[in-house]
């Protein structure tokens, strides 16, 4: 059966590919720490469903380590000049376009075809997306290889010269999932939401809609996930208050609640998948992205409110 | 009202290293990892516990990282030239201005996601190796070579655009995530809600979210010629290097 664990093997064979392509450039100016850097996320891709907790939780430090100390850099120049790269273009015309969105398309098509009987047993059925989104690659892979007719190893230092420019930005969402972990682990959230009880006047309907959907926002700025903060504003002030005291609707409460928490999610950069590691994919400042975001996001909290507060207490 | 113990909010230690980290700009894997660090200890684990459960919770969620998976054909797709032709195609389109590639690309991936299809679409994916090189490509047909601030701005909006639609498609459709931990929640604390009722309450804002972001974007294409114009007034002959 394929499970998530081929999917880690081939992510794993990936980045280990990146370490390789980096140990050989000498002339990287880190590659030491790049190779030592993409080297043990292999690892923890290939092998880290068997390694014990602390050895996974000293090979992510040392990753960090190397991120942090002197940290990563990216080789100098393109492998192809511009010039090449403006005849490919001409050359293989729409194809590319093609190849791109097999991506996508395989993907979607995978998700169908793997629930289906045929299918089915041999696919873990909790986890068709990802699984399909790696088949998708190879599809396109394959695609690739028998159109443009690439040197066997271009996909693999391509791949190399992107990841280095993402760099550690890779790595973040992961991270930032472990420190959701932690800080649930911890009592973080009960803290969050017994401070916003004792300091918000919680006795005007209005008032309370407007603590749960900024709280909401504000709270997944701090989680980097409306989905951390969503179990714990809705307990601590979302059924107490507006389903219990003021007698309001849980399906509306509930559906507005989450999207002021995805208000709050365009404005942090603890969410790094959308708003970090974009910054880092088109080579833009940290920040850039959510600065367009911001005047979006805080209109939209505002309507938000709004249309709970309206439709809430019919 | 429960109240706190001065224990309890040594929790929130970790919350202040992120908010001071990220404000100072430290390298923010480092803050992340120091803050998981802090908060463990500061909630009573041994250190080796702590470790031991950033490593867990870090290869629990290694899901996340499988979409680099699409870079060695982004990757191989760049060197044949795709953004390139990106540019070529909408060079050639005469309606084609970086607002409406963006409002386009926004509304796309806003039905897809309503209809389930999340994975139609992504930064990795779509927006560097096509809505971005197009959105800077009609720029650059209409007014010439962009300053390099210029270029930033427009790929971060398409950036943008690729969140914004998400988001406010993805709850539309009731199998999602999002829908379907509401609905666990909502059973756990004894309220048994339909799924698709659940969806339905995501539709004013849905609709909120096309229209507010979708009027922002109406300005930005005179937005971008405001500011080239500028940097020409600023220094006329200023060739800024590619990309």
């Amino acid at each position: 059966m394929i499970t998530l664990e081929h999917v880690y093997w081939l992510t794993g064979l990936m980045t280990g590919g990146a370490a390789i392509v980096n140990a050989r450039d000498r002339s990287h100016p880190r590659w030491i720490n790049n190779t030592a850097f993409w080297g043990l996320y292999a690892v923890t891709f290939l092998f880290g469903s068997r390694l014990p907790d602390v050895v996974s939780g000293y090979l992510v430090l040392a990753m960090v380590a190397f991120a942090s100390v002197r940290g990563l850099g990216t080789s100098g120049g393109e492998s192809v000049t511009q010039e090449e790269r403006g005849a490919g273009a001409e050359r293989w015309g729409n194809k590319l376009f093609w190849i791109a969105l097999l991506i996508p398309a395989a993907t979607i098509a995978g998700t169908f075809l793997f629930k289906s009987p045929a299918f089915a047993p041999h696919v873990d059925q909790k986890q068709v997306t990802v699984i399909s989104l790696a088949v998708g690659c190879v599809v396109a892979i394959i695609a690739g290889y028998v159109i443009l007719r690439p040197p066997l190893s271009a996909p693999i230092t391509e791949a190399r010269r992107l990841l280095d420019s993402i760099g550690w930005a890779a790595v973040l969402p992961q991270m930032l999932a472990a420190l959701g972990a932690v800080f649930a682990a911890a009592g973080v959230g009960t803290v969050v939401s017994t401070l916003a009880q004792q300091w918000i006047p919680l006795n005007a309907g209005w008032a309370v809609v407007a603590t749960y959907t900024i709280g909401m926002a504000v709270f997944t700025m701090i989680m980097g996930n409306a989905f951390a903060a969503f179990p714990v504003m809705t307990a601590g002030i979302g059924l107490p208050l507006i389903v219990g005291k003021f007698g309001g609707d849980p399906i509306v409460m509930s559906a507005v609640g989450m999207l002021s928490g995805f208000c709050g999610t365009l404005m942090t950069p603890m969410a790094a998948n959308f708003n970090i590691v974009p910054t880092a994919l088109l080579d833009l400042d940290e920040y850039a992205v959510i600065r367009v975001q911001i005047p979006t996001a805080l209109m939209l909290l505002f309507v938000n409110t709004v249309i709970m507060n309206f439709f809430v207490f019919r | 009202m429960n109240h706190l113990s001065p224990g309890s909010m040594l929790t929130l230690v970790g919350v202040l290293i992120v908010v001071i980290g990220f404000v100072l700009r430290v390298n923010p894997l480092l803050v992340v990892t120091v803050a998981g660090l802090a908060t463990g200890l500061a909630s009573g684990l041994g250190p080796l516990a702590v470790v031991a459960s950033l490593g867990k919770a870090f290869i629990a969620s290694r899901v996340v990282a499988v979409v680099w998976l699409v870079l060695p054909v982004i990757g191989l797709l760049e060197r044949s030239g795709l953004k390139e032709r990106a540019r070529t195609i909408v060079s050639r389109l005469a309606f084609a201005t970086t607002a409406r590639i963006i409002l386009i690309y926004m509304a796309i991936r806003q039905i897809t996601a309503a209809l389930g299809l999340t994975s139609l679409g992504g930064h990795a994916q779509m927006v560097r190796p096509l809505v971005a090189p197009m959105a800077e490509g009609a720029a650059e047909s209409r007014l010439g070579e962009l300053p390099m601030k210029t270029r930033h701005l427009i790929r971060a909006n398409a950036a943008a655009a690729d969140n914004i639609g998400v988001f406010f498609g993805e709850d539309i459709f009731i199998a999602i995530g999002s829908i379907l931990l509401i609905k666990a929640f909502l059973d756990q604390n004894g309220i048994h809600v339909e799924p698709a009722r659940l969806a339905l309450w995501a539709v004013p804002t849905a609709v909120a979210a096309f229209v507010i972001h979708g009027a922002r974007l109406l300005f930005f294409d005179r937005k971008i010629a405001r500011e080239v114009a500028r940097a020409r007034g600023a220094e006329p002959r200023s060739r800024q290097e590619r990309q």
